[in-house]
């Protein structure tokens, strides 16, 4: 693919002016994701009220392709609860790695603009990594990793209950 | 096939270097440089990760494997002599090419960091106490960092780092106060993979000889670009991998003086490495086969002979201005553009510029200049207390061989510039 499709204005737009940076003061949740094979690290910290996501706020050091995916994770997760936030997570997961079904729904939205990274194998996780930091701030793991153990590619996907047959 | 257009190639400013004739004569041993990468010629500028094989390196493997293949120091048969000569006969022409004083001190190891390996355990755990002290650098590749940090935490020995100044030079006088009656071995790199300073090796060897202190040095990035005497620089341990030097992966050497390998302890145990085996005693093999456990490599071994033979007709010291010329026209280019910053500005430099892009990540640098056909390194390049020492997370790494032109760096430069205009 050529790079002026994955490296869009949209993209270039939330590198440069990336939404929802910083820190949340009062956050209920956090975690740090690192890629130790590129030196990319994000911290994602979560208001949780009940299920539902009040506010969401991230920053770190990281690529064009991971600091625009994260901020537009900000924007699309922001009011939505857990368990729509974790089926994005996963459709987002399978769209970076060519598995989304086409035939099903999904609510990627503007999202699918990072649809391109599954041809460029060594930026798949750039995209990924501030999703699986998401993942596993809900479930109060300290530290998502690309790599090793803390792979959240190499676990079973955590799945809320209620569609745990999908 | 899309030539590489030699000519803007200038004037050699080396006065041994290549002519622009004979550039093209040598491109053309190359195969894999003549493609095309998403529609652009390719460039290949990451010869510091792994260089490119010759037609004759190609044509000596398939050669071996058709026609003379067997198992080495093995049978009495026909094939495996033959096997057993080119394999001993690739250890004799790199003696020569390191001018090793004799061939049983040449080892023959997986490659560089497998060579680093074989000295931490057969010197380091044989030989070193709690307390005991080694000295390396700052600028080291992790290959050189972690065996000595293993044998750290199991020995209890203390490592001692030699800082680089702003330059990315060693500073020698701390390197001078660094010793003391602990130290018992100092492991440092020829050249930086990170920054391309050459380290002044020889007068280093020299300090830790007069206080009688044994040298390693890892040779993964000198070997390509520059003549290495083993006897000159006086090193007890010289380590190298073959795929940096236009040979094959899967091998590379272990020069150590005879000295030091006849009291090493072996690496691994298993066949070729041993006199005789029984039940109630083993006796180990002399070197280097006390070194060579089990059947190695051997189409690598020999492909490696096949690439020394290969540089030593061009010459490494024709090679070496070659690839100066073009390190000093990428870095006057470079220099051109605004927000571009040069890590590693050593006045000593092999053919490595490590840089990075103001606003733009060293990964989306990577990525746009393969759309055009350019390939870098890009990340920390396994020496991430380099980068710590320089304050960033990653750099972009152009790395230069002899048969790079001027026009492909014309072609770098034309990338960074749409990586300026689309980050602007």
């Amino acid at each position: 693919m050529d790079s002026k499709q994955l490296y869009q204005e949209i993209i270039l737009d939330h590198n440069k002016k990336p939404r929802n940076w910083g820190t949340l003061s009062d956050a209920s949740h956090r975690a740090e994701g690192v890629n130790p094979l590129c030196g990319d690290r994000i911290w994602v910290s979560l208001r949780l009220n009940g299920r539902n996501i009040e506010g969401v706020a991230f920053e770190g050091e990281s690529c064009a392709i991971c600091t625009a995916s994260a901020s537009m994770m900000t924007t699309n997760v922001k009011g939505k609860s857990i368990e729509d936030a974790e089926a994005l997570v996963r459709q987002f997961r399978e769209m970076a790695t060519g598995k989304l079904d086409a035939a099903k729904p999904n609510q990627l939205g503007r999202l699918t603009v990072f649809a391109g990274v599954k041809d460029l194998p060594s930026r798949v996780k750039c995209a990924i990594l501030p999703w699986h930091t998401l993942h596993a701030a809900f479930h109060n793991e300290q530290i998502a990793s690309t790599e090793g153990d803390a792979d959240p590619m190499g676990l079973p996907p955590v799945r809320p209950a209620s569609d745990a047959a999908v | 096939m899309n030539s590489p257009g030699l000519a803007r190639r200038e004037t050699p400013v080396q006065t041994n270097a290549l002519s622009s004739a004979d550039i093209e004569r040598l491109r053309a041993d190359f195969p894999i440089l003549r493609q095309t990468v998403n529609g652009k010629p390719l460039a290949f500028l990451d010869n510091a990760a792994s260089s490119q094989m010759p037609q004759p390196v190609l044509d000596r493997l398939i050669r071996y494997q058709t026609t003379e293949h067997a198992n080495i120091h093995r049978g009495v048969h026909y094939l495996s002599e033959v096997a057993t000569a080119a394999y001993e006969g690739a250890r004799e022409k790199i003696q020569k090419f390191i001018n090793a004083p004799e061939s049983r001190e040449v080892i023959y190891t997986r490659g560089t960091t497998d060579a680093i390996n074989l000295v931490m355990h057969g010197f380091g755990r044989a030989f070193l106490r709690e307390g005991d002290e080694i000295i390396i650098s700052q600028l080291e590749h992790h290959s050189n960092i972690v065996p000595w940090q293993m044998l750290r935490d199991e020995k209890g020995v203390r490592l001692r780092i030699i800082p680089c100044n702003d330059r990315g030079e060693l500073v020698l006088e701390e390197y001078e106060r660094l010793f003391n009656d602990r130290t018992k071995l100092v492991a440092v790199t020829h050249v930086s993979n990170a920054l391309g300073t050459v380290n002044p090796v020889k007068r280093m060897i020299a300090t830790a000889h007069a206080l009688g202190v044994p040298f390693l040095i890892d040779g993964a990035q000198a070997i390509p670009h520059m003549s290495v005497d083993v006897q000159d620089l006086d090193c007890d341990f010289y380590c190298f991998s073959a795929h940096k030097l236009y040979g094959p992966t899967g091998i590379g050497i272990l020069y150590g003086k005879a000295k030091w390998l006849e009291k090493m302890q072996p690496y691994q145990g298993g066949g070729d490495m041993i006199l005789s085996v029984s039940f109630d005693k083993t006796v180990y093999n002399v070197i280097p086969h006390k070194f060579e456990a089990g059947t190695p490599p051997i189409a690598a071994a020999i492909g490696l002979g096949a690439a020394v033979d290969y540089v030593t007709e061009i010459g490494i010291d024709a090679i070496a201005a070659s690839e100066q010329d073009l390190l000093a026209y990428a870095t006057k280019e470079m220099q051109t553009l605004p927000g571009i910053r040069i890590v590693g500005t050593a006045a000593d430099k092999a053919s490595v510029l490590s840089f990075t892009v103001s606003g733009v990540h060293p990964h989306d640098v990577g990525t746009i200049l393969n759309e055009e056909g350019v390939a870098v390194r890009t990340g920390h390049h396994c020496a991430q207390p380099v980068m710590q020492r320089f304050g960033i997370p990653a750099t972009a790494r152009a790395s230069f061989a002899f048969y790079n032109t001027y026009a492909e760096i014309d072609q770098l430069i034309a990338g960074l510039r749409r990586v300026q205009k689309m980050f602007g």
